[in-house]
Order: C-alpha cells, then structure tokens, then sequence
C-alpha cells in the first residue's frame, strides 16, 4: 500500500548494479521515509519511493471526531506547522457550514500562520543544512542556530496558547485565544530577531562556495515537469511559476496584506533555497502589518462553544486551500447535517512533492539524494496521514 | 642502560601520552565546537566544564556489548580496527617533542611519517570490506578514492620544507626554522605550502568538508557503521591520533616545532601549543563547513591542489638550488 512504482533509468555505462535500501530508519529520511536506490558505483540511476510508514487514518479519525474535537487532531498531520492543517480544516468546515469569522480572528490566523511559516522554515533550513553537511561537522552548527530561532517562535506560540508543538489555537468560526497582554511587543522583537539572523546565515552560506557546489545545478525541476507533476509551494516557485495561493486565491484576510511572492527560475536546490530565503523576509513583513492593524472585536463568531457535540452543519461539501510552509494544503469534506462529518480528504503537500523525487534524483550521486530530499522539506506526517 | 629499555621506556610514555592526549583532544574538540555553535557543551560530568566526559565515554565504550554481524567476514572484520589503529599511533615513533626527545629522531623521520600514515587506508578498506554492508561498502570505495588523491598533495606539500631545510629528518628541519619559520618563507610560497598542507590534512583526516567516508547523512557511519564497543573505540582512537599527529607534523614542518621565546625547557609547550593551533584550525573549518560531494572531492585534488603543490615543490627546489649555487 502506498508504494510508488514511478522509475526512471538513464542509460549508464557501468556493469554491476547495487541496490542498497535507504530509509525507512536512516539518518536523513526526515521522519519514515524508503528510498530503494539502484547505483552503479555512486550515481543513483533508479530509486523507489515507499511511503506509508507513518499511517495514523487522519481521515478516518476524522469521521469519528466532532468539528469541536477533530482540529486539535488536524495538527498532527503537519506536526512541523500544525497551524496550517488546523486552518485548512476549520476553514472548510466554516466554507460548508457558511460561518462567518470575525475581522480579527481571520487577522490572527494570518498572524500564526506566518510566524509558523518562519518556525518551519528555519526546521527545514537546519535539517537540510544537516542532511548536506553532517550532523559531526558545519550543517550541525546551522542547524543549530536555525533551532535557536525556532525556539523563539514557539516560545511565543506557548504563551499563546500553551502547547509549543501541537496548538488547537482555530475553532470553528474563529480562533481560541485572544492575544495576551505584551505579546504583540514580544512578537515584534523576535521577528526583528530573526530578521537579523537571517540575513547572518545567508551570509553564512552563500558566501561559502562549499555550500554552492552542493546546492547549484543539482535536483533540477524544470517549469513543466513542476507542472506535470503538480509540487507546490517553494518547489513550485523555485521552477517559474508564482502559484501560491495566498495571492492566486486569498483566504484570511490576505487580500489585505502585502507582501511579495518569491519566484526564481533555476529549479535546482539553491533555487527552492532562495525562495524559502526570502519567505522568510516576506513572513516577517506580514507578521508586522498583522500586528499594525490588528482589528478590535471579538475572536469568535460562536463564542462560549462548550461541548464537544455542540458545532452542527448542514449538509452540503467543499474544499479549502491554503498555502502552509510546504506548499497547498487541502481539506475536502462532506458534511452530513451531523456534528461529526461524513467523510474528509486530504491533500498533503509534501505527498505532491514528494511524488517529484523520482524523476529529478536518477543521474544524481548519492550524496546528492539527501541534498535533493532536504530541499524538498518533506514531513511524514503530512505524507502518510 | 642500554638503548633498547631506553627507546623501550620513551616508547611506552609516548604512546600512553597520545592515548591521555586523544582522550582530551575529544572534550577539547567538543568544547570548541559548542562555543561556535552557541552552546555549553559537555558541562556535568565532572563539573565544571566536563573534566570527567572523555573518561565516561571511554568507560562507557568498554562496557558496550560487542557486536560482530553474522554476515561479517570475522578474521577481517575483527582485524580491521587494531590494522587502522597501529600506523595512527606509529606516526609519534618519528616525533621528536623537544631537541632529544623522542622515541627515534630518524634521518628519514619524514618519509617515515608519510609512509606509515597511509598505511592507515588497509584498515579502512578491511572494516569496510569486512563488514559486510552496503553503506560500509560504499565508504571504503570512496576512502580508497580519496586517499590516492589526497596522499600526493599531502606529500609534495610535506615536502617543501624537507626541500628548504635539505633533510628528511625532523630536528634538523626544526633546527633550520630558528631565523624564519617556513610557513612565512619565501614571500607568499611558505603560506601557500601550509595552506595546501592543511587542506589535504582534512582530506587525509577525513574530517568534514572531506568527510565522505563518514558521511552520516548518507552512508550511516560509513565504514565503521557495524563496529561497536571497544572496537568502535579503537577506530576513533586511531582517527583522532591521526588527526593529532598530523596536528604536530604540520607544527613540526611550518611553524618551527618547539622553537620559540623563553627557556629551552619551554620548547615541549610551544610545540604541544602550535600543534594545538593546528587541530583548532581544522576544528573550525570542520564545525563550519557542510560536505562536499566525491567527484567535487576528486577534482579539488587533481585539478587544483595537485598541480598546485607541485609547481610549489618545483619552485621550492629551484629557488633552493639558485640559493646554493649563488652562495657557492
């Protein structure tokens, strides 16, 4: 189940073949991931993704938990920015059920939202860096700082809502806390922070011509096969296409705010790593409008949700889509009138990306099959469900 | 006394020396990369600061379970690490510390150095070979690969100051940096020397951005992936004494071994101090470099630092020899 039996050859010179079997317990997976790979010496010119290790039945989960309790849940798919998934999930149930949300609670799931993206994306940068340069040499060190400023972000989380990994911060109609008292000049001097220390790493790698030569040219996704294979988020934007659906289909209020949408060209790593460089910059912009204009009013829209069977919709389906830190996050659910609902899809977004892997890796060396697969930033969580 | 207890004596004093030494290097290199990566480090055990860590670890080694994998070729796989460790720690046989001391001052101390430290590679490619495993596989192919390219180097650079001091032999190497150390000889051809020195030491140390053979993120651990308790220690032992007395050759050959300010009797320190400079410089490019990839590996040796420390060595010995016929 769940194996993907999409192989590419390329016509190699060599006599003898390896098949060496890498993951699902191995030091670069990022989580339960299977690469078979066929090498003919080190170049990899054949690999087998298997994926579903990490299964937990999200979807079935859903069908049994009411839209009071399933959020909360919806988090653990993406445990890496589990506020994503949880506004996916809340949004199409308030899509279906036609609930409004208030100016200020849409306003601070951008908020979240974005400083998740930052949370994220520093994960993603450190573990990559880590997957190129070893967890006994420099990637170590850049993982480290990159975790540094991650804990700052979950700090702020914590005093939000107080859990630092899985929040249950969206409900149905809004959001579960309010913003408490001398947070928002907190926030600020972090995203400072972290402003500052982004630019310390780019400096840091961009300036080291090691970290070039691992990056540049390799793990290319060209404009089409981006296209054909339909990865999102930084993959998609690192080969040409400014999709991002932010822009391309507000939700939350992001009409309201302006930021950029990173595009480049190239479609190699170093490419995907621009992108995400300059997400963050844009997160950090949004963070600070989000906080400038931050509306009065109330949070909810059905405030005082007590019990757990208490949120009912009315027959009826629909899909949302956002864009988390990996690229579009889907929810598609069909409610039933009942306070649990019928049936729930997701759409992953690193299951689309990873789907990528096996067209881009073949002709690579092994060293770069780790390289490829951090610049992908896939979670397992997400993949599997 | 006759030489032979003599030479016995100083043998085993060095080699419990380097022994003590690698245990510390250990907390010393893990206390300086904590500093670069913002952290304590080892702080607990033996407070403060983590005296007491490489002790721990190296009990802790001893007690593991001894693991030999069933598929394991055993005669090789059990030989592997004792093969890799005897040339790390021979290296010190040719390493006068001070005017005198040492255990042979061989006239061909050099050569014996270079020699014996490649040796290092038969044992690399048994643990590799031996253990029977894909990932340990693939890291003795490459260890093998970067080896011979990085040997050459190694040695043409090694070899610039054998050429400006006109001996193969350690003191005497020394004794000619009393005016100029050689790392500044020459305008910019002693600096160039050491630096192509220290890059091929992280080659030949395998330490990262060379580390390819270890390469946790791709190969697990590499060659030593199946080795486990006191056999797995026994590699790092050898690593790390390796890693030393490149340390000292590289202190030996540019920076002047103990010559410095002060009394005679501070010569050991200073050596002991410029060595230590050394380790702390490949520390620093190890904790702040990621990886680079074999064929990038390859082509860094033959394309650049080959032809680099020839031309080197080649200018080295016709300024030499102008020198000489000058003055004659």
């Amino acid at each position: 189940m769940g194996e993907t039996t999409q192989t590419v050859e390329v016509g190699y010179g060599g006599t003898e073949r390896l098949v060496m079997n890498m993951g699902p317990q191995h030091p670069s997976a990022h989580g339960v991931f299977r690469a078979i790979l066929t090498l003919e010496g080190e170049t990899v010119v054949a690999v087998e993704a298997v994926i579903g290790y990490l299964h937990r039945c999200h979807e079935k989960l859903a069908e049994n938990l009411t839209y009071v309790q399933y959020p909360s849940i919806a988090s653990k798919t993406d445990y890496v920015s589990a506020m994503t998934a949880e506004l996916a999930y809340v949004a199409a149930v308030e899509k279906v059920g036609k609930i409004d949300v208030p100016r200020r609670a849409q306003q601070l799931r951008v908020l979240v939202a974005e400083l998740q993206r930052i949370a994220s994306h520093c994960l993603w940068l450190g573990t990559w860096c880590m997957d190129m340069g070893g967890a006994l040499g420099g990637g170590a060190t850049i993982f480290l700082y990159a975790i540094r400023e991650r804990e700052l972000v979950l700090d702020l989380f914590e005093s939000l809502t107080g859990a630092r990994l899985l929040y249950g911060f969206h409900q149905v109609g809004g959001v579960r806390y309010d913003v408490p008292a001398g947070w928002a000049e907190r926030c600020r001097q972090t995203v400072d922070l972290i402003g500052r220390r982004v630019d310390e790493y780019e400096a840091m790698l961009e300036d080291n011509p090691f970290f070039l030569v691992r990056t540049q040219g390799v793990g290319v996704i060209s404009r089409e096969l981006a296209q054909e294979v339909g990865v999102c988020g930084p993959l998609i934007r690192g080969s040409g296409i400014p999709y991002d659906v932010r822009r391309t289909e507000p939700y939350s209020s992001y009409q309201d705010f302006d930021f950029k949408v990173p595009v480049e060209t190239a479609g190699d790593c170093f490419a995907r790593y621009r992108v995400r460089m300059v997400e963050f910059r844009e997160s950090i912009k949004i963070v600070r409008q989000a906080l400038d204009g931050l509306a009065e009013g109330p949070i909810s829209s059905r405030p005082g949700v007590k019990s757990v069977g208490q949120v009912r919709i009315p027959k009826g389906e629909g899909y949302t889509r956002i864009e988390g830190a990996r690229g579009e996050v889907g929810c598609y659910l069909v409610a039933d009138g009942g306070a649990k609902p019928y049936r729930l899809k997701w759409r992953g977004a690193s299951f689309s990306n990873l789907a990528v892997l096996p067209y881009i890796i073949p002709g690579h060396k092994i060293a770069d099959v780790v390289a490829i697969m951090g610049s992908v930033d896939p979670v397992f969580g997400e993949v599997d469900r | 006394m006759s030489p032979l207890v003599y030479h016995a004596i100083v043998g085993f004093v060095v080699l419990n020396a380097v022994i003590g030494m690698v245990t510390y290097v250990t907390l010393l290199e893990r206390k300086f990369a904590a500093r670069m990566q913002s952290r304590i480090g080892p702080y607990y055990v033996g407070w403060p600061h983590g005296w007491l860590q490489p002790i721990a670890d190296a009990l802790k080694l001893m007690m593991k379970e001894d693991i030999v994998p069933r598929a394991a070729d055993r005669w090789v796989y059990n030989l592997a690490p004792l093969v890799f460790l005897v040339p790390c720690v021979l290296v010190f046989a040719t390493i006068p510390f001070a005017p005198g001391l040492g255990v042979a001052d061989l006239n061909i101390g050099v050569l014996f150095f270079l020699a014996v430290s490649a040796l290092e590679i038969v044992g690399l490619f048994m643990g590799g070979w031996g253990s029977n495993n894909k990932y340990a596989l693939l890291s003795a192919m490459r260890a093998v690969n970067q080896i011979i390219s990085y040997d050459l180097p190694f040695i043409f650079a090694a070899l610039v100051p054998v050429v400006l001091a006109g001996s193969l032999q350690m003191s005497t190497i020394v004794e000619a940096q009393r005016g100029l150390w050689f790392v500044g000889a020459y305008g910019i051809l002693g600096p160039l020397a050491f630096i192509a020195f220290l890059v091929a030491t992280l080659a030949a140390e395998n330490r990262v951005p060379f580390d390819i053979l270890e390469a946790e993120s791709e190969l697990v651990a590499g060659f030593r992936v199946e080795y486990s308790g006191m056999k797995f220690s026994l590699i790092m032992l050898g690593e790390y004494a390796h890693m030393i007395g490149t340390s000292f050759l590289g202190a030996l050959l540019f920076l002047g071994g103990w010559l410095g300010p002060g009394p005679a009797w501070m010569g050991p320190l200073w050596f002991l101090l410029k060595a230590l400079f050394v380790f702390l410089v490949v520390t620093w490019v190890r904790w702040s470099f990621v990886r680079i990839r074999v064929d990038q590996i390859l082509a860094i040796s033959w394309k650049l630092l080959l032809p680099l420390t020839l031309l080197l060595l080649m200018i080295t010995a016709f300024v030499v020899a102008a020198r000489s016929a000058g003055g004659a």
